[in-house]
């Protein structure tokens, strides 16, 4: 057997935190193999990252080994001197992270940032490391590297920063990637893109990776193995396929069952959710750390630490009774159906806004009707917040009206009515600032109950608790501070504030995107309740694809501020489509079986030059010579879908419905 | 680059513009009776009246600040009344005299401070840093004239190193000249030495936390290589946009300083000029010096966009 | 009040920092009680006298007990600067959140004029206002209350530029709250920390300040005992009689090192 490249052997570590020690990775076994790509999933505070910096030898200051041994490959961090680390680090290990902006210094052209590996790690001369960056830079598969060596980090994209990012990692040629979160500040497209060039990466180079995320299906596309964590422990490792054929931790079957697969629709098949939330830092009992929320939790649970278990010479598992896991789908509620579609509520037509002379949304006209949710997708800068902000006045719009129950309200928010005011209300996507750090729940929600619903004071205070029930919280939720709520917590409260008059139409722009999978699956959970009880019109913003099929009735498609499509959610996902579409619907990543080969980085062309026909025209794998000029016609392959697209329909891409 | 200047140049007029107004509200309008401040309580208010008109003093606000504006502009800055001169030759006259003496300071004060809050900044909480940290703090309590009052006692009087009463020889060798202007200088150093020792030692240590160190690190290069290209420049940046702002600390200190040392230079003009209520000679100094404050500051926001390619470029369009 | 102890036993800078400003702030409201003589009398002991049991910080060149005139001096500097900074605070924050919420032209305007009087070196402006009004306590309190403000109002409008762009705000625009409102009650609460570090490194300032004023002869006029004017009358006793001049240099020295430890206690708290 060969050395492993990377060896966690019974690993602790603990961080100081006003004075106390605590636990955040506990007794951590894991190896990665040469040319090994191994997947770190968990949820947020699970210690990832913790071990990822362990690995490369850089925890922070505040924090301590407690037990066990980090090496690479076979030698041991602990004894390695400072000189040794810093070559190991770059020849043997090199990492990428989450943030690329931050990652690259920004005061230094790329160029000066990537040569500069080669000048002191194999002591090239400046010239001779400028040529070796640049080859550095096509390896990465970017397509004119002479204009970015010259270029700074902040005038490039987030895909080319960390494609920069990972060129630089692969400047000292090492054997072992640590890739934190690599995809998750981009773009889904961009993200299936960075995704392919691992995948290259490792077949050309036989680079062995350690992948970190908190989602599954990144590290189910692109990992062999991958290893599981809860509060700190590694609570299941098994190679990828096993994993999700047959999980074997409780926590795992309920993680997969979290997450909406994207090809159903929740009338069909409804998502789990994990009750509870996780245990504090050093906060856990004595036995099974997941034993409070485990749905297969028994006596002998509780009493004493559980050890991780091989079950077979793959497959291990820290849980006293493994075959008692559900099969992928048994933490799932029954379905039930959905209520029929109302009138029309709320509808903008040929909305534009214009920002320093662009135009970011360019006549848009939408509906969506009673009881219905209308999902709106699109890549970042195509103009989804601005739309919700016009919808709701908080924008004013240019041109284009925007109607609710038929009636055509002022552009600008200070203009409306209260009664509009309560009908249409909006819910934000970060739970960090949606709430006011300083103002307690109770009062904050009692303000909102009282403006919305035309209530007085004590009247308004008295509903407190009972508008806290009906999203699940508690009623002492009303002393705390948002500061001591979690991010799930917190969008709950500004569910219940936006629903505080008892709207007809709420806006959710992207409201689980900064959420984990358990706690996402439990708020769509409480929207679908919210909506199936009242009849309440949702407009759900969102670039999840997959989260689009589980919860939207019809989706909208939207590309630098023009609609491509609307339709039926199942016919998009399923039917013909815009070619914009298929793009989309590729960058889910195991939506297609295999990867769309290593396709050029797609150009991201900004508003400002929009072709005067279809925007699409400089992307589009299908483009025309008349596509550029001439707006596109409306395609309508079924009844509801509308697809603006040169294409005759049975040349668009997807098959024709059933 | 050139975009940025010249929007920079604009913003600079208008500044300029916005305090000339004040000035002139200030000494202009805010005393009221200016010929009877002339005159003293005693005078007859008939010489009191004609005194004002001969000034101009009746005619529209307006009027009277294109007037006055207008005569700065063409080099007449009024006439001294203590001292019974023209305003403007006396007071660049001064203020070339104040800049040498500024200009010894600055020299010494940037490579000590920067240093040592680099140094400092280097090993937070470390042996260095606590004593450094405790300086600074003890240093930036200690109003100028109390620091320019110890000097005096013991560099002056009690080692005799330096001469008390600034001094700047005419025939001397840079040396003399150096040595006569020592102790303002080093008073006006521990002035300005806290503040920029502190921006210095918070910018090595937000720049040794960023995530692009921590890359640097992690691409294996040597340590020095990574304080020096990626912490230090970066490290730097905070400072220098306080540099300018410093200059009008030191200006304040010019006043302080020069009276206590004796110094002919605009700090002491001012000062005097305000004893003697002298409110032309109080206008045309006051004018001279946030004119000078504000190219400085220009300069050093020009020298930040120049190490910051982000600003240079979001600041020309 | 659970989180005050905490953070005095955590930061021990904070505790000594308060310690140091409390001991002036007592014995200058007891002054009438704790000083041994009067402040202004001339003569209650022999001239420029060393310090001894009698006189702890010795004798002025008039025979004034110093220890009594600087018990005394601290009533001049802490009503000084707790009042002006107040002045600059209160006006500096309203500056800072109309500026901050208005944006646009009128953020524009408001930034360009504190731009035109940061232009002005703070003890430049000052001995032009002073000198101009006349000196007098309160005339004192108005110009440095005053200059302080353009640069509290940066402050100010620097934490309100990041919590007006927050969501909470759009949320409280969405159930039609006033203006006066989301300012005042949404986003002030929120920009209280970095005003309150700021207003603590203002007050070191001001006491700064006003005793360079006194020392100019533009702030409190002799014979107060002012420590400003203390320093200033007494320089020429530097070599006959330096505790004249070191003791009230000592306590301006001692409040502002106090009221920066506290500032820096806060930051750090701010930070956590
Ligand atoms: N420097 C630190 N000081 C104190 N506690 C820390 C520090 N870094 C991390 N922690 C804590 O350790 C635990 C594990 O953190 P870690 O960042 O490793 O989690 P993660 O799984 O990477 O989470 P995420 O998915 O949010 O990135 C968390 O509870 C976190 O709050
Ligand atoms: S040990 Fe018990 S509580 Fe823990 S996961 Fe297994 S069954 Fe659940
Ligand atoms: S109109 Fe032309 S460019 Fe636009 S999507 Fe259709 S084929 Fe592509
Ligand atoms: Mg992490």
């Amino acid at each position: 057997m060969t050395t492993p490249l990377l060896t966690f052997n019974a690993l602790s570590i603990a961080f100081r935190r006003r004075g106390e020690w605590r636990t955040a990775v506990r007794d951590v076994s894991l190896s990665v193999q040469p040319g090994e790509t191994v997947g770190l999933v968990g949820e947020s505070g699970c210690g990832k990252s913790t071990l990822a910096m362990a690995g490369l030898g850089y925890l922070p200051d505040n924090a301590r080994i407690l037990a066990g041994e980090i090496s690479l490959t076979g030698e041991s961090l602990a004894t390695m001197s400072p000189a040794r680390l810093q070559q190991r680090r770059g020849d043997t290990i090199a990492a990428v992270y989450q943030n690329p902006a931050t990652a690259l210094n920004p005061a230094l052209t790329i160029g000066r940032q990537i040569s500069e590996i080669f000048e002191y790690q194999k002591g090239l001369t400046a010239r001779a490391a400028m040529t070796a960056a640049k080859a550095m830079l096509e390896q990465v598969r970017i397509a004119n590297p002479e204009q970015l060596l010259r270029a700074y980090p902040y005038q490039i994209s987030g895909g080319m920063q960390q494609r920069v990012v990972i060129a630089m990692a692969l400047a000292g040629e090492p054997d072992l990637l640590v890739l934190d979160e690599p995809t998750t500040a981009l773009d889904a497209s961009i993200q299936a893109d960075v995704l392919a060039l691992f995948d290259d990466l490792r077949r050309d180079l036989g680079v062995a990776m350690l992948l970190i995320s908190h989602d599954l299906g990144v590290v189910r596309a692109v990992c062999d193995r991958a290893a599981v964590m809860y509060a700190g422990e590694i609570v299941e490792t098994a190679p990828v396929s096993e994993l999700f054929a047959q999980p074997k931790h409780p926590y795992t079957a309920s993680l997969i069952d979290c997450i909406p697969t994207g090809h159903t629709h929740w009338s069909h098949e409804r998502l789990a959710s994990i009750p509870g939330y996780p245990p504090a830092l050093g906060e856990r009992g004595a036995g099974c750390a997941f034993a409070p929320r485990c749905p297969v939790a028994r006596a002998a649970c509780q009493q004493q630490p559980v050890a991780l278990a091989w079950l077979n010479n793959s497959h291990a598992s820290r849980c006293l009774f493994p075959e008692d896991t559900a099969a992928p789908g048994g933490n799932r509620p029954p379905a039930t159906p959905g209520r029929p579609a109302g009138e029309r509520v709320l509808e903008s037509d040929d909305l534009v806004v214009g920002y320093k002379g662009v135009r970011v949304l360019d006549g848009v006209t939408l509906d969506v009707r009673a009881g219905e949710t209308l999902a709106l997708v699109g890549e970042s800068g195509s103009g989804k917040s601005t739309l919700a902000r016009a919808l709701t006045g908080l924008t004013v719009p240019d041109a284009g009206s925007v109607r609710l129950d038929g009636t055509a309200l002022p552009g600008a928010q200070r203009k409306r009515v209260q009664s509009t005011r309560r009908a249409l209300q909006m819910v934000f996507q970060s739970p960090e600032n949606t709430l006011n750090a300083s103002h307690r729940i109770g009062p904050a929600l009692g303000r909102a109950i009282r403006e919305l619903g035309g209530l007085g004071y004590r009247a308004a205070r008295a509903l407190v608790p009972e508008r806290l029930a009906q999203v699940a919280l508690e009623a002492d939720t009303a002393n705390r501070r948002p500061a001591q709520l979690s991010g799930g917590q917190r969008q709950r409260v500004a569910i219940a504030r936006a629903f505080a008059g008892d709207p007809k139409a709420v806006i959710l722009d992207e409201p689980t995107s900064a959420l984990d999978v358990s706690v996402q699956a439990a708020v769509l959970d409480l929207l679908i309740d919210l909506q199936q009880r009242r009849g309440t019109a949702y407009l759900f913003i969102s670039h999840d694809l997959a989260v689009v099929r589980y919860i939207a009735d019809r989706v909208a498609v939207l590309f630098l501020g023009r609609i491509m499509e609307v339709g039926p959610v199942e016919r998009i996902f399923s039917g013909v489509r815009h070619p914009y579409t298929a793009e989309l619907l590729a960058a889910i990543p195991d939506w297609a079986q295999d990867h769309p080969s290593t396709q050029a980085a797609p150009v991201m062309t900004g508003a400002r030059d929009r072709p005067t026909g279809c925007p699409y025209a400089s992307r589009c794998a299908y483009v025309m010579p008349q596509c550029a000029n001439e707006p596109p016609p409306v395609r309508e392959p079924a009844p509801g879908q509308q697809i603006h697209c040169h294409l005759p329909i049975n040349e668009l891409p997807g098959s024709l419905y059933e | 680059m050139l975009r940025y200047t010249l929007r920079r140049l604009g913003m600079l007029g208008v500044t300029l513009l916005v305090a000339s107004v004040l000035i002139f509200l200030i000494t202009a309008v805010l005393p009221g009776d200016i010929g009877r401040i002339i005159l003293g309580p005693f005078a007859e208010e008939s010489a009191v009246r004609a005194l004002n008109e001969s000034l101009g003093l009746n005619d529209p606000l307006v009027w009277r600040y294109f007037d006055w504006i207008a005569g700065v502009l063409q080099g007449d800055w009024g006439q001294s009344m203590s001292l019974n001169t023209p305003v403007l030759p006396l007071a660049l006259e001064r203020f070339s005299r104040s800049l040498a003496l500024a200009a010894l300071a600055v020299a010494m004060l940037l490579p000590l401070a920067i240093g040592a809050g680099v140094a400092a900044g280097r090993r937070p909480g470390g042996p260095l840093d606590r004593v450094l940290s405790v300086v600074g703090l003890g240093l930036g309590a200690m109003p100028e004239f109390v620091t320019g009052v110890l000097l005096i006692v013991v560099l002056g009087l009690g080692l005799d190193w330096f001469p008390v009463q600034a001094t700047t020889p005419a025939d001397g060798s840079v040396w003399a000249v150096i040595h006569g202007l020592m102790l303002p200088a080093l008073c006006l150093v521990l002035l300005l030495f806290a503040y920029l020792f502190r921006m210095t030692r918070s910018g090595m240590l937000s720049a040794l936390e960023a995530d692009y160190t921590r890359t640097a690190r992690l691409k294996g290069l040597p340590e020095r290589l990574v304080l020096r290209r990626h912490v230090l420049r970066n490290a730097l940046l905070p400072t220098v946009t306080v540099m300018g702002a410093q200059l009008g600390w030191l200006v304040g200190g010019l006043v302080v300083v020069e009276s206590l040392f004796r110094y002919p230079g605009i700090g002491s003009l001012l000062h005097n000029a305000a004893t003697n209520k002298d409110i032309p000679l109080l206008a045309g100094c006051t004018l001279l010096v946030t004119a000078v404050f504000s190219l400085a500051n220009l300069a050093a926001d020009l020298v930040y966009a120049l190490l910051n390619p982000r600003v240079r470029d979001a600041l020309a369009d | 009040m659970r989180s005050l102890t905490r953070s005095l036993t955590v930061s021990p800078g904070l505790t000594i920092g308060l310690l140091m400003v409390m001991v002036w702030v007592v014995t200058a409201a007891f002054a009438p009680w704790v000083a041994p003589h009067e402040p202004t009398a001339m003569g209650v002991g022999p001239q420029t006298a060393a310090p001894s049991w009698g006189y702890w910080f010795g004798t002025d060149q008039y025979g004034r007990d110093i220890l009594s005139r600087v018990i005394y001096g601290g009533r001049y500097v802490l009503a000084i600067a707790p009042a002006s900074t107040l002045l600059g605070l209160i006006l500096g924050t309203l500056i800072g959140l109309l500026a901050a919420y208005g944006r646009g032209w009128l953020d524009e305007v408001i930034m360009r004029l504190l731009d035109a009087i940061m232009a002005f070196p703070i003890v430049v402006l000052a001995l032009l206002a002073l000198t101009v009004l006349g000196s007098s306590t309160l005339n004192v309190i108005l110009v440095i209350g005053l200059v302080f403000a353009p640069l509290i109002a940066r402050t100010a409008r620097s934490a309100a530029l990041t919590e007006v762009r927050k969501e909470y705000v759009e949320a409280a625009r969405l159930r039609g709250e006033g203006h006066w409102y989301v300012m005042v009650m949404e986003v002030a609460p929120n920009i209280r920390g970095p005003l309150m570090v700021e207003a603590t490194i203002r007050l070191g300032y001001a006491v700064f300040t006003s005793a360079t004023l006194g020392f100019l002869g533009l702030g409190v006029q002799p014979p107060a005992p002012d420590w400003g004017v203390m320093v200033s009358s007494s320089r020429s006793l530097l070599t006959t009689a330096p505790w004249a001049v070191l003791a009230p240099a000592l306590a301006i020295a001692a409040v502002v090192i106090g009221f920066s430890l506290i500032a820096d206690g806060l930051r750090d708290r701010e930070q956590q």
